[in-house]
C-alpha cells in the first residue's frame, strides 16, 4: 500500500519540506507565526458576537467563547488541510516532472506544516482555559485519540484530494469554498443538541463530530466522553485513510503525464 | 553480459495530445457552452485512459525501445526535437512510466532534468541547497559534509543568507547546478542542463562531468550540443520519432544524425510538427539564393514562403543562422533594423536581400520566427540548412575554413609597417 522503507529513506525531504512550508509561509510578514493566533482569535469574537451574543445560540452552558474555540482549534487544522493539499501536488508539479522522490511527501509535508498552528491555537486554547478558570478532567487522557482520529481523516482526505486535484482542478476552486460550508456540518458555531435524534449517526459519519464534541468532553466537560460518536468516526477516519492510501497509489502512476 | 546496469526492455510510451472542435455557428458555440462541463470531464478523464478504437488523439512518444547500458558507459542521446528523448530520461528516471515494456536499473539514480527543482524564492540558499539536495535523494548527512563545497563551487558564499529571490538567475543556476554536481550515484542522468550560465561556468560543468564519468560511474547524457556529446560519450543512441535509429559509437551515430538532419531539411517546412507559435501566420518553405548556391563575399538571398490566415500587421521576422544546431552566430532581426511587416490573409513570399554575406564555409542551421512584441505565431527550430560552399573571398587563392578560421570572414584589410 504505502511504501514505507523508501519513504523512511526520503524522510530528511519530508523534514525539508514541511520546514519550507512553514518558513515560506510566513517569510517576509510582520506578525508572522502570530497570524495563527490572530486568525482563529479573531474568527472566535466573531462567532461570539453574533452566534453567541446576538442569535444567543445553546452552548451548552460554558462561555460561548470557550465553547466554539475548542471545536474551531481542529476544525481549523481540517479545513486548511482540505485546501491545501488540494493545492499542493498542483503547486509543485515542477518538481513531479523532473525528479523522482515519493509522491506521498508533498500532501505529507502539509499536513505536518499545518501541525504547527495547530499546536499554536491549541496553545492559546489552554491560555483561554486559564483566563475562564476551567480545568480539564481526567478525561484529558484520551485527547491524543482524539488527535490520531484527527490527522487520520487529514491524511485520508488530502490524499484523496492532492491526487485528485492533479487530474481535476476543479478540486482546488471547490474545496476553496466549500470548506467554508462544510463548517455547518460539524458542530463549531452550534450545539451538537439541535440534531435531531434519529439523525445523529448519519451526521457523525463526519469524524470530525467526533473529534469536536470529543474535545468538548475532554476539555469542558460538557458531556459524558461520546464514545459512539468518537468509535463511528474513529472507523471512518480508518476507512478513508487506508481508501486515500490506495487511491493516491494508483493515481501517483500518471501524475507527471497529467499534472 | 554481467556488468549491466541498466537494461531497456521493449519499452512504449503513449500521450493524449487534445483535440478541440471548434464550432461555427452562434447556436453551436451556446449549445458548446452548455455541454462543455461534460465534454471537460470525459476529456480530462481520457487524460489517464486510453480505448483502442481512438487512434487519432493517441501519439507514441517512443517506440519499441530496447537497449542496455553497461557500467562505465558515458551514453549520450541524441534526437531532433520531439524524437522522444525527454520521455525517454523521464521513463529511465522514472517520473513516469512506460506504457509497455520494462526496465531494471541496478544503483541509485540520480536524474538531473533541471537544475534548482524545489527552489523556493523565499528561503535562503542554505535553505535551498538542503531542499534541492533532498529532492535529487541526498540525505541531510550528506549535504551537511558537502556544504562547504557546494558553496564554493558555486561561488556564493557571500550570499547564502540571503533570500533566493535576490540572487541574480545565473547564480541560481550556479547553486543548483553545484548541488547536482556533488550528487555521488552510481547512475547520473542529465538533460541538457549544460547550457546554462557563462562560458566559465560552463566550462567548469563541463570539467565536472568529465570527472564524473572517468571515475567510473555511469551517464545517460541528452543533448543538443554535438560538441559536448562528441567530447563526453563512448556511445550514442539516436532518436528518430520515437525509435531507436542509430545505436554505436559516438562519431558514427552523429555522423548518421547530421545525414538525417539535413535530409530532412531539403523539404519544405509544410511537414514540421514540432513548430511553436499560435499558428496565426505559418512559414512553408525557404531557399536561399534561388539555386541554394551560397558564397561568401556575394550577397544572400533568403526566400521564404509563408501562409498568413488573418491580416496581420507590425509583424517582425527573425532569421537566426547557427552552428553546431544551436551555437548563435547571427539573427537577421527586422525589429532590430526597425522594419515592421505587414500581410494580407493569404499566401506570399518575402524575400530578405543581405549584401555581402562573411560567413567562413559550413554547413548552419537556420531558425525561423515570426510574431510581434506580444505573440509568438511561428517559430520553427533548425528550419533549414544554409551551406556556405568556398570561395576564394580576398581573390588571393586562398580559402578559408571552420576549424582554422571561425565563422566570420575579416573584410580585407590594410597592412603598413611604421
Amino acid at each position: 500500500m504505502i511504501d514505507i522503507p523508501e519513504l523512511w529513506r526520503y524522510k530528511d525531504l519530508l523534514y525539508f519540506l514541511t520546514i519550507r512550508g512553514i518558513k515560506a509561509k510566513y517569510a517576509q510578514s510582520v506578525l508572522g507565526i502570530g497570524w495563527a493566533v490572530l486568525q482563529p482569535l479573531v474568527q472566535t469574537l466573531v462567532f461570539t458576537v453574533i452566534f453567541g451574543n446576538l442569535a444567543k445560540l445553546d452552548s451548552d452552558g460554558v462561555p460561548y467563547m470557550l465553547f466554539s474555540f475548542t471545536a474551531m482549534v481542529p476544525w481549523n487544522y481540517f479545513s486548511n488541510i482540505l485546501t491545501e493539499s488540494s493545492n499542493s501536488l498542483v503547486a509543485n508539479k515542477g518538481m513531479l516532472s523532473k525528479v523522482y522522490f515519493p509522491r506521498l511527501v508533498i500532501p505529507l509535508s502539509s499536513i505536518f506544516s499545518r501541525l504547527l498552528d495547530f499546536l499554536i491555537g491549541f496553545l492559546v486554547m489552554i491560555w483561554l482555559f486559564f483566563y475562564y478558570q476551567y480545568t480539564p478532567s481526567i478525561n484529558v487522557l484520551f485527547f491524543p485519540l482524539l488527535l490520531i482520529i484527527l490527522i487520520m481523516t487529514s491524511l485520508g482526505a488530502g490524499m484523496i484530494l492532492s491526487a485528485m486535484a492533479v487530474q481535476y482542478r476543479d478540486v482546488q476552486h471547490a474545496m476553496t469554498f466549500l470548506v467554508r460550508l462544510l463548517m455547518y456540518a460539524v458542530p463549531v458555531v452550534y450545539s451538537i443538541h439541535i440534531i435531531p435524534r434519529q439523525y445523529l449517526y448519519i451526521y457523525a459519519l463526519n469524524p470530525m463530530v467526533g473529534v469536536i464534541e470529543g474535545m468538548r468532553a475532554v476539555f469542558l466537560g460538557t458531556r459524558q466522553m461520546p464514545w459512539d460518536l468518537i468509535g463511528l468516526g474513529f472507523f471512518v477516519s480508518i476507512f478513508l485513510f487506508v481508501f486515500g492510501a490506495f487511491y493516491f497509489k494508483k493515481m501517483e502512476r500518471t501524475f507527471a503525464d497529467v499534472a | 553480459m554481467n556488468n549491466e546496469i541498466i537494461r531497456v526492455d521493449n519499452i512504449s510510451k503513449r500521450y493524449r495530445i487534445g483535440l478541440q472542435e471548434k464550432a461555427d455557428t452562434f447556436a453551436g458555440q451556446i449549445k458548446n457552452t452548455l455541454i462543455y462541463p461534460f465534454r471537460n470531464l470525459s476529456r480530462i478523464a481520457k487524460l489517464s485512459r486510453f480505448n483502442k478504437e481512438e487512434d487519432e488523439s493517441i501519439f507514441w512518444a517512443l517506440r519499441d525501445i530496447d537497449f542496455t547500458v553497461k557500467q562505465g558507459d558515458v551514453l549520450g542521446i541524441i534526437g531532433h526535437n520531439g524524437a522522444g528523448k525527454s520521455t525517454l530520461l523521464k521513463i529511465l528516471s522514472q517520473i513516469t512510466e512506460p506504457t509497455t515494456g520494462e526496465i531494471e536499473i541496478t544503483g541509485r539514480v540520480s536524474s538531473l532534468l533541471e537544475v534548482g527543482t524545489g527552489f523556493h524564492p523565499e528561503l535562503t540558499g542554505r535553505d535551498n541547497v538542503y531542499m534541492n539536495g533532498t529532492i535529487l535523494g541526498m540525505t541531510k548527512k550528506e549535504i551537511d559534509q558537502k556544504f562547504d563545497e557546494i558553496i564554493d563551487f558555486a561561488g556564493v558564499e557571500k550570499h547564502i543568507d540571503t533570500p533566493v529571490k535576490f540572487y541574480s538567475s545565473g547564480m541560481k543556476v550556479r547553486l543548483g547546478f553545484s548541488v547536482a554536481a556533488h550528487l555521488e550515484p552510481e547512475i547520473l542522468i542529465i538533460d541538457e542542463v549544460l547550457a546554462v550560465g557563462d562560458l566559465a561556468f560552463q566550462q567548469k560543468c563541463l570539467g565536472k562531468m568529465d570527472d564524473v564519468s572517468k571515475s567510473g560511474r555511469t551517464v545517460l547524457f541528452v543533448s543538443h550540443n554535438i560538441a559536448s556529446i562528441e567530447g563526453l560519450c563512448n556511445r550514442c543512441i539516436l532518436l528518430e520519432e520515437g525509435r531507436i535509429t542509430g545505436d554505436g559509437d559516438t562519431p558514427q551515430v552523429v555522423e548518421q544524425y547530421r545525414s538525417y538532419i539535413f535530409k530532412k531539411f531539403q523539404h519544405g517546412l509544410d511537414d514540421r510538427k514540432d513548430r511553436k507559435g499560435n499558428g496565426a501566420f505559418l512559414f512553408k518553405n525557404i531557399i536561399f539564393n534561388d539555386d541554394q548556391n551560397v558564397i561568401p563575399g556575394k550577397p544572400l538571398k533568403i526566400l521564404i514562403g509563408f501562409e498568413s490566415f488573418d491580416d496581420l500587421n507590425d509583424v517582425q521576422i527573425a532569421i537566426t543562422i547557427c552552428k553546431n544546431f544551436d551555437e548563435r552566430i547571427m539573427v537577421i532581426d527586422s525589429k532590430a533594423q526597425n522594419i515592421f511587416l505587414s500581410f494580407h490573409k493569404g499566401t506570399g513570399f518575402i524575400e530578405i536581400s543581405l549584401p555581402r554575406l562573411l560567413l567562413i564555409p559550413n554547413t548552419y542551421v537556420v531558425n525561423l520566427w515570426a510574431g510581434t512584441g506580444s505573440d509568438v505565431y511561428d517559430y520553427i527550430m533548425s528550419g533549414a540548412s544554409l551551406e556556405v560552399h568556398n570561395s576564394d573571398f580576398y581573390g588571393s587563392g586562398n580559402t578559408l575554413n571552420y576549424h582554422k578560421h571561425g565563422v566570420v570572414f575579416p573584410e580585407l584589410c590594410t597592412w603598413d609597417i611604421e
